[in-house]
């Protein structure tokens, strides 16, 4: 098939950028998304056209490095997909299709379709762990977990924090990726004694971002190419809750304290 | 070239002990005034500069993603081994050491491996602590399930996203140290040079991968946990960014390059589909304990997989190995299928391929439990392949999936150059010729965790190092050296891309250094490559410049070391003249098509020495066998 790209193109972080017009042509249907970009880079860089810069790595869906806004939804039209798991079986011969890098203001572009999302690290750095030094654990099976609960975890844990979340907010908050971190070890019993202090941290932390604030539209729920759940959401606003009356959370300048 | 293994003496269950009563120790003062470079944040960087941090050494980690949590070990899937005998199925230490010596066809370290499994308990639970959620039973206690090549049930899973999980767990931990200011994190950042400083490891160059900008960073010792070099066959599981870089630029500094033929093809892939293919996605090994794997009787059946009745069907590793059946280990599996197809009884486009089929598992369990067992695995296949596998069988083929060889290390995980120690896929220790499942995680982490923390210590206390920092003569040379090849590149301005040089080798890599190889596919593949390797030189196109992200540029210095190194791999695999686990010389071969090992001539590591202008010097660490008896590798 033969389709047509509009593409933001950016040479650099300070430059300003534009969408470019592109055609790709002999496009397999059991092509992915991100291998008819290489077959279109391929193309520029014969005619002596600089590629498009576009972030992947593992290209399985698991990495989260993949980051395409296409026709205006994070990852495509597919739903609990990546981009880099996308098949152009999902597109049409004739069909235009407009690429952008994330929009968010705490994910500056760095060049054409890659974005910065250091500020997710800040926020697993300020709270988003159980501390447990190396060689300090007893017998796994000493603690015990009922199924439910490990299960419900490992949902929230499956977040590959590719940032789906905050580029189909309207706010561009980071309330879901947040959010799955703080339940994930919020319903282990190891995650009980940083509880109260890891959602102050993670949440202080991502308000000093320039995430905005969580206002339940949603739309983050039906991008997440892991089926991250929005009640994650109703948990760390409870967790929250709880942390703030007990005030044990004078906030900490110590940051990964706790 | 010193090759002392340094492997303590004494009984083999006794030796790591001893060792560890007798390693020197840094005051907890001291360690502070240490610098530690850490190249490499999967499993075994992640967990190695924790651990460094949390001891109280100053540490600094580089990786070249955007955050560290994206290392190529987030996409393992089956899980993870560990001796916990909490199956009660009589597994031990012992056990687990010698089903890993036996499934890396005595091509090992005994000493090396038997501590892997000693310490594979504490990482279980180390990894509980830290939150990592385990499948677990409705009582509350870690579920297990088997791998191939074990007879016992010992792999800890979380779903089909095991080594995300592991991942992430060591990611938190490192991200707590650097919160707390202990780990200085450069993410976006690729080693390009090891400096040495009167013969020791004393920092790396590596370039800003957002601004270009090439900086020297100085320190006590680096550790490489660089990953494999799978990609030198271009095609892999390998995520695309995984590179020989790291590795074979220190081997160019005189570290040694052990066992660089040894390389495991994963027998459950998602076949080729067209000549676009950027990548080949694993199915995971676990699907083997659910799935039957077969191929018509008759040559060319062109009928769909409903149509052939069970008598026509050849579930050939049922058949040839009948106690391991589709456990069988994944060398043995993947040659079973490639004789298959060579045999002309392969299905799919092409005939490249075979059935994993679930059908009569979904019959006796219901569909709902081979769901839950492997739900995101089915619904990955049917996103690429478009075919439903509740329904028709799944179709698979090998695709080259981790490398065994590496960077040689003595038993305390140190290079023959001081300073540099190597961790995780990166160094060749403990899966000898082949590498069973589950158990590269297992590897990364007790690297990382429990062996590097201590060892390392060890050389710090003792090295006596003068002060150095980057504004060294050596630091200015390595960065002059990486920003010309650099200049090289964008200056050649010739007619191909990057990319298509990367895919010629990796299609002579492929066809000549394999599944099979053969003193004459090899010698072509020597004369091969150099030709490749002078087109490239000459042709290749580079836009852009240095001074900005520029990710063909990345990719040019990688595929430029994989055009050298990929030469390397097959003058090692010409040398070895015998077939050992992943490594099958057609022409050592039982009747009956089994790897035909030579252990008079061939129980050592082959290390390669790298010679400016000539040909690299092949050195042997050899192997000797104390504690288990050499023997031919059987799964019938
Ligand atoms: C699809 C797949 C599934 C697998 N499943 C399993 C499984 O179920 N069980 C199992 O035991 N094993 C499995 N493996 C193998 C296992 O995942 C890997 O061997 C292991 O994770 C490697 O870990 P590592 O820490 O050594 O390297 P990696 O995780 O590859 O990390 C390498 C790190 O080095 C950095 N790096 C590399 N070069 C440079 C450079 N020049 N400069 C700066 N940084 C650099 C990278 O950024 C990265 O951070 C699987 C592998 C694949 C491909
Ligand atoms: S490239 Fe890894 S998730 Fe898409």
């Amino acid at each position: 098939m033969k389709l047509n790209l509009k593409i933001w193109r950016q040479p650099g972080p300070a430059a300003a950028g534009a969408m470019q017009s592109y055609v790709a042509n002999d496009v397999s249907e059991h092509m992915s998304f991100l291998e008819m970009l290489d077959v279109v880079n391929e193309e520029l860089q014969t005619k002596g056209e600089e590629p498009i810069a576009f972030d992947h790595d593992c290209r399985e869906g698991i990495c989260g490095t993949c980051s395409l806004m296409i026709n205006g939804t994070p990852h495509g039209p597919k739903r609990a997909t990546t981009t880099c798991q996308l098949h152009m079986r999902s597109f049409s011969d004739g069909d235009t299709i407009t690429i952008e890098p994330w929009r968010a203001k705490a994910f500056p572009v760095l060049r054409d379709l890659i974005v910065d999302r250091s500020p997710f690290d800040r926020i697993i750095a300020s709270g988003g762990f159980i501390s447990a030094p190396t060689g300090s654990a007893q017998d796994a099976n000493a603690i015990l977990v009922p199924k439910p609960d490990s299960d419900l975890a490992m949902d929230a844990a499956a977040c590959i924090g590719c940032g789906a979340c905050v580029a189909a907010c309207p706010n561009s908050s980071a309330m879901l990726f947040t959010s799955a971190k703080v339940a994930h070890l919020g319903l282990l019993p190891q995650g009980q004694p940083e509880r109260d202090q890891r959602v102050l941290s993670m949440v202080h932390q991502m308000d000093l971002e320039e995430f905005g604030g969580c206002t339940l539209f949603a739309e983050c729920e039906d991008a997440c190419p892991k089926e991250i759940s929005v009640e994650n959401i109703a948990r760390l606003n409870r967790d929250l809750i709880r942390a703030t009356v007990r005030d044990r959370g004078q906030v900490h300048v110590e940051s990964g304290a706790g | 070239m010193n090759l002392d293994a340094k492997v303590p003496g004494g009984p083999l269950a006794d030796k790591w002990d001893r060792h560890l009563a007798d390693l020197r120790l840094v005051s907890p003062a001291n360690k502070r005034k240490f610098h530690v470079i850490v190249v490499g944040s999967g499993l075994a960087g992640a967990s190695a500069a924790a651990s460094l941090a949390e001891l109280g050494y100053q540490v600094s980690c580089f990786c070249f993603q955007d955050s560290p949590r994206r290392a190529h070990s987030i996409a393992a899937q089956g899980g993870i081994n560990a001796a916990k005998n909490y199956q009660n199925d009589g597994d031990s230490t012992w056990r687990l050491f010698y089903d890993t010596i036996k499934g890396g066809d005595f091509r090992a370290r005994e000493a090396n491996v038997y501590r892997l499994a000693q310490v594979s308990a504490n990482i279980i639970d180390q990894c509980v602590a830290q939150g990592v959620p385990f499948a677990r039973e409705y009582g509350g206690m870690l579920a297990n399930r088997s791998f191939g090549g074990a007879q016992v049930s010992r792999t800890f899973y979380a779903r089909g996203q095991t080594g995300q999980q592991l991942l992430l767990g060591a990611y938190q931990a490192l991200e707590r140290m650097i919160g707390k200011g202990a780990v200085k994190m450069y993410s976006r950042h690729e080693m390009l040079e090891l400096v040495l400083v009167n013969g020791r490891a004393r920092g790396i160059v590596a370039r800003d991968l957002v601004t270009g900008e090439m900086e020297s960073f100085a320190g006590d010792a680096v550790v490489l946990a660089t990953g494999g070099y799978g990609n030198a066959f271009f095609l892999s599981t390998n995520a695309k960014g995984c590179n020989v870089t790291a590795a074979y630029r220190a081997y160019k500094k005189g570290a040694g390059f052990a066992n660089p033929c040894f390389t495991q093809i994963h027998p459950t892939c998602i076949p080729v589909s067209g000549d676009y293919q950027s990548k080949l996605t694993l199915m995971s090994e676990s699907l083997r304990n659910d799935g039957r794997v077969w191929v018509p009787k008759a040559h060319g059946d062109s009928r769909g997989p409903r149509d052939v009745p069970e008598s026509e069907r050849d579930y050939y590793l049922e058949r040839k190995y009948p106690s391991f059946g589709n456990l069988a280990p994944r060398d043995i599996a993947s040659r079973a299928a490639k004789e298959a197809c060579d045999d002309g009884r392969g299905v799919g486009p092409g005939g490249r391929g075979v059935y994993l089929d679930f059908s009569s598992s979904i019959e006796r369990l219901g569909e709902q439990a081979i769901r839950e067992r492997y739900g995101n695995l089915f619904e990955m296949y049917e996103r690429i392949t478009g075919e439903n596998p509740y329904r028709v069988p799944m179709r698979i083929y090998p695709a080259v999936h981790y490398t065994m060889g590496g960077l040689w290390v003595d038993y305390n995980l140190m290079s023959n150059l001081p300073g540099l120690h190597v961790v995780g896929e990166a160094n060749f220790s403990d899966h000898g010729a082949n590498r069973l499942g589950a158990s590269a995680l297992m590897q990364g982490l007790a690297d990382g965790y429990f062996i590097l923390p201590y060892t390392i210590g060890d050389y710090l206390a003792g090295a006596k190092l003068e002060k150095v920092d980057a504004t060294h003569a050596a630091f200015r040379e390595a960065e002059q050296r990486a920003s010309a090849q650099l200049n090289t590149f964008l200056s050649i301005n010739g007619k191909r891309s990057v990319d298509s040089f990367h895919k010629e080798l990796g299609h002579v890599m492929w066809n000549e250094c394999g599944m099979a190889r053969n003193r004459e596919g090899l010698q072509r593949a020597l004369k091969k490559i150099p030709e490749i390797r002078a087109e490239f030189w000459e042709n290749v196109k580079v836009l852009g410049s240095a001074e900005t992200l520029n990710q063909s540029l990345e990719k040019a210095g990688r595929v430029a070391d994989f055009l050298e190194f990929g030469e390397l791999m097959c003058q090692d695999a010409l040398q070895r003249e015998e077939s050992c686990g992943g490594h099958f010389r057609t022409e050592y071969q039982t009747p009956d098509g089994e790897a035909m090992r030579n252990d008079h001539d061939f129980t050592h590591v082959a290390i390669w020495e790298y010679q400016d202008g000539a040909a690299p010097v092949r050195h042997q660490e050899p192997l000797d066998f104390e504690f288990v008896k050499l023997a031919t590798r059987s799964y019938k």
